[in-house]
């Protein structure tokens, strides 16, 4: 690897239809490297992929390769091949015609073609199987197939999206480590598109975290995993203790109201701040000579260790512990400074545009008429924005409200959820002390007193 | 226990009974109208004054009436090709479009279809008359004969097109293939059993057409139909009739055998391929 940025994508927007995919994505991807893209479905992870492989089209910014840009150049002049999902190999073509396939196009002659193809099928462990159809195969010999028809070209990129997805478990582990090799013996610039977050941290130099269509962090994976810059992140990559917490001053932090030492600064003092402490760095103590202590909720072996859950009033935290406990026993926990990894708060408000009625103390959102405070100083029908902070909407059942949504993600913050509510075109975000269905109905109202309203700046 | 067991045996094969009721219509039409028919044929084609001879067959293979016949392959080779070029563009371009706009304008192949196809030639033959002075040649018959396999040309293909995984056009494009070449190489011959199933739908019914080109052609164009037709009807000489029939259909076998061995070779689960 170098540090040469062989591909930049520069403000780069996609949209399918109104519904955006990708919005506003700056990265670059350094040669020789291999690069995941990691988020749930919907991330707009493969419509990266496909943007670099060149079968959809930016709708804004540059996709610039070796700094040429290449944002409308089709795919088939561009030297980037993919393993696809499905694999999508030829069905009507042997093995050996799909590997040759790129090759004969380029028009190479019959000898080279055949060394060749007989090279890349020895690679990838099909040596002999060049007279083979396709369905012929286990989905394993597919799989190696098709990373085959893509290597044999020789390309500059080869763009993988989530090519292990239909293996089984065990054959997937095996391939993790034949393409980490292949990619270390060939130099070759790998992008790799998966959801699977062990899969990224155990094949990545650089893992690009996602989610609704933009970059949550760009890191090596224990960057990510043991600096995750939000709660999204933390939660994403592997199991986290997430909880809100107040940092004091430099290297002090309180969380559940204990003060605990730290290795962060630079959050000034008294700083409202979200911290993740992984499961693993949590040491169970006597509970006489602990500071904290707690009683043990649950056990659960999984294998190597076992997952305790210790409530400590307030909050539970998620232990992992090679030492067995009993379930209902009080225990100590101890938390080593650098085990508490700090995080800016990521502060989010309901920001929508409504209608001022200063004389029926109402304003208009979405259509519907809401008891709103302080609106002296509005004429009426002013366009003004009205602020409203998660902790002030209050989760109610749908018959009993103004305005009701269905729930489109539901994230635990330590002790409480972020709950994300779809209300046509616009999004709430609420707290919530239990976790929600996606999916399920739920009404939203809001007190007269906690909508904050301002002259509308955009107008 | 036992007693249970042996009712509800009891219970199934009566079930089996009736379910194999449901056959017999069929079994009672395929006696009726396909398997009386064609033994009648046979006999007639095989028998002569008062008892079996070959005399019959021997006659139907003469020169005049094997020209006939070659003529008859011939139109039908033509009518095939044409719809051929024609259908497979309009097959891929309508499976290009979106649904809604290919659902609409495959409703103009086939609403004539529900016409009955004797209406739709006397259409032409007022028009050709009318409007052209192609009426009573070969090229009517052969118009009319185009105009009346096409959909069966373009059905097969674009529901073999519609069916075709987008993600091997994407895989040529990235392998480098441009569009033209993409198209030669993966889409042509993964279309293949449509083209297939689309040349014995138009093929085999084109050589033993008779009305096209009786009404289209005014008699100038015989083909082989009409030469069985004329032996039947008009000469009333139905052994002669049987005699030429027995050798269109084992001609119509032939051709069928053929078309069957190409439709293994180019479908997928054989694991064969084009080139």
């Amino acid at each position: 690897m170098n540090d040469r940025h062989l591909i930049e994508l520069i403000d780069v927007s996609k949209a399918y239809g109104g519904d955006v995919a990708l919005s506003h994505i700056d990265l670059y991807i350094k040669d020789g490297e291999f690069l995941t893209l990691l988020g749930p479905s919907g991330c707009g992870k493969t419509t990266m992929l496909r943007l670099i492989a060149g079968f959809i089209m930016p709708d804004e910014g540059r996709i610039e390769m070796d700094g040429r840009d290449i944002a409308n150049v089709p795919p088939y002049k561009r030297r980037v091949n993919t393993v696809f999902q499905k694999y999508a190999l030829f069905p009507h073509l042997n093995v050996f015609d799909n590997v040759a396939f790129g090759l004969r196009i380029k028009g190479a002659d019959k000898r080279t073609i055949g060394r060749k193809v007989e090279a890349m099928l020895e690679l990838v462990n099909l040596k002999g199987y060049g007279g083979r159809y396709v369905e012929q195969l286990s989905g394993g010999q597919q799989q190696r197939v098709a990373i085959a028809r893509a290597l044999v070209n020789e390309p500059q990129v080869l763009l993988l999206d989530e090519p292990l997805g239909a293996l089984d478990l065990k054959l997937r582990k095996e391939m993790q480590v034949e393409l980490k090799n292949m990619q270390q013996r060939l130099g070759i610039t790998f992008i790799y598109v998966t959801h699977d977050q062990e899969e990224a941290l155990t094949m990545s130099d650089t893992i690009v975290v996602m989610k609704d269509g933009v970059i949550q962090q760009v890191g090596t994976p224990t960057d990510v995993y043991n600096e995750p810059k939000n709660p999204f992140v933390a939660d994403f990559i592997g199991e986290s203790n997430i909880l809100p917490g107040i940092m004091l001053q430099d290297y002090r932090v309180r969380m559940n109201g204990v003060v605990y030492e730290c290795v962060d600064k630079g959050f000034g003092r008294n700083a409202e701040v979200d911290a993740v402490v992984r499961p693993e760095d949590i040491d169970i103590v006597p509970a006489e000579n602990a500071r904290v202590s707690g009683k043990v909720v649950s056990v659960v072996f999984m294998g190597v260790h076992y997952e305790v859950d210790v409530d400590c009033g307030g909050y539970e935290w998620v232990i992992q512990t090679t030492d067995y406990v009993e379930k209902g026993e009080t225990v100590g926990i101890s938390i080593p400074p650098d085990a508490i990894h700090i995080m800016q708060k990521t502060r989010q408000t309901n920001l929508f545009d409504a209608v001022a009625y200063p004389d029926d103390g109402e304003i208009e959102l979405f259509g519907r008429r809401f008891a709103c405070d302080g609106l002296d100083g509005f004429e009426t029908r002013d366009d003004v924005l009205a602020a409203i902070a998660p902790a002030d909407v209050a989760l109610v059942p749908p018959q009993d409200a103004e305005l009701s949504g269905a729930v489109k993600a539901c994230m635990f913050l330590g002790t409480h959820y972020e709950v994300t509510v779809a209300c046509g075109e616009e999004d709430w975000i609420a707290y919530a002390d239990d976790y929600m269905e996606e999916g399920e109905e739920i009404g939203l109202s809001v007190p007269a007193d906690r909508i904050v309203v301002s002259g509308n700046e955009a107008e | 226990m036992k007693r249970s067991n042996a009712g509800k045996n009891r219970g199934l094969s009566g079930l089996r009974m009736k379910r194999s009721v449901f056959a017999y219509p069929y079994i009672v039409w395929m006696t009726a109208f396909i398997f009386s028919p064609m033994l009648l044929i046979l006999y007639y084609a095989f028998t002569g004054d008062g008892g079996f001879t070959l005399e019959g067959i021997r006659a139907a293979l003469g020169w005049d009436n094997v020209r006939v016949l070659l003529d008859s392959i011939r139109l039908a080779l033509y009518t095939t090709v044409l719809c051929l070029l024609f259908g497979y563009p309009v097959a891929y371009l309508l499976s290009r479009m979106k649904k809604s706009t290919a659902a609409l304008l495959s409703v103009f192949f086939v609403v004539p279809m529900w016409m009955n196809f004797l209406l739709r030639t006397y259409a032409w033959k007022v028009l050709l008359g009318a409007f052209t002075n192609i009426l009573y040649t070969e090229g009517a018959v052969l118009l009319g004969m185009f105009y009346n396999f096409l959909p069966f040309m373009i059905l097969p293909i674009y529901t073999t097109l519609i069916k075709l995984d987008r993600s091997y056009i994407e895989a040529a494009g990235d392998l480098g293939a441009n569009p033209a070449t993409t198209f030669l190489k993966v889409v042509l011959p993964l279309s293949m059993p449509g083209v297939v199933s689309g040349i014995t739908m138009v093929f085999i019914p084109s050589t033993t057409t008779f009305a096209i080109s009786q009404l289209l052609g005014g008699g100038k164009t015989m083909l082989y139909g009409d030469l069985i037709y004329m032996k039947f009807i008009t000469e009333q000489s139905w052994n002669a009739g049987s005699a030429l029939s027995v050798i269109l259909l084992v001609f119509v076998l032939i051709s069928m055998t053929f078309m069957k061995k190409a439709e293994r070779t180019t479908s997928e689960e054989e694991g064969g391929r084009l080139w």
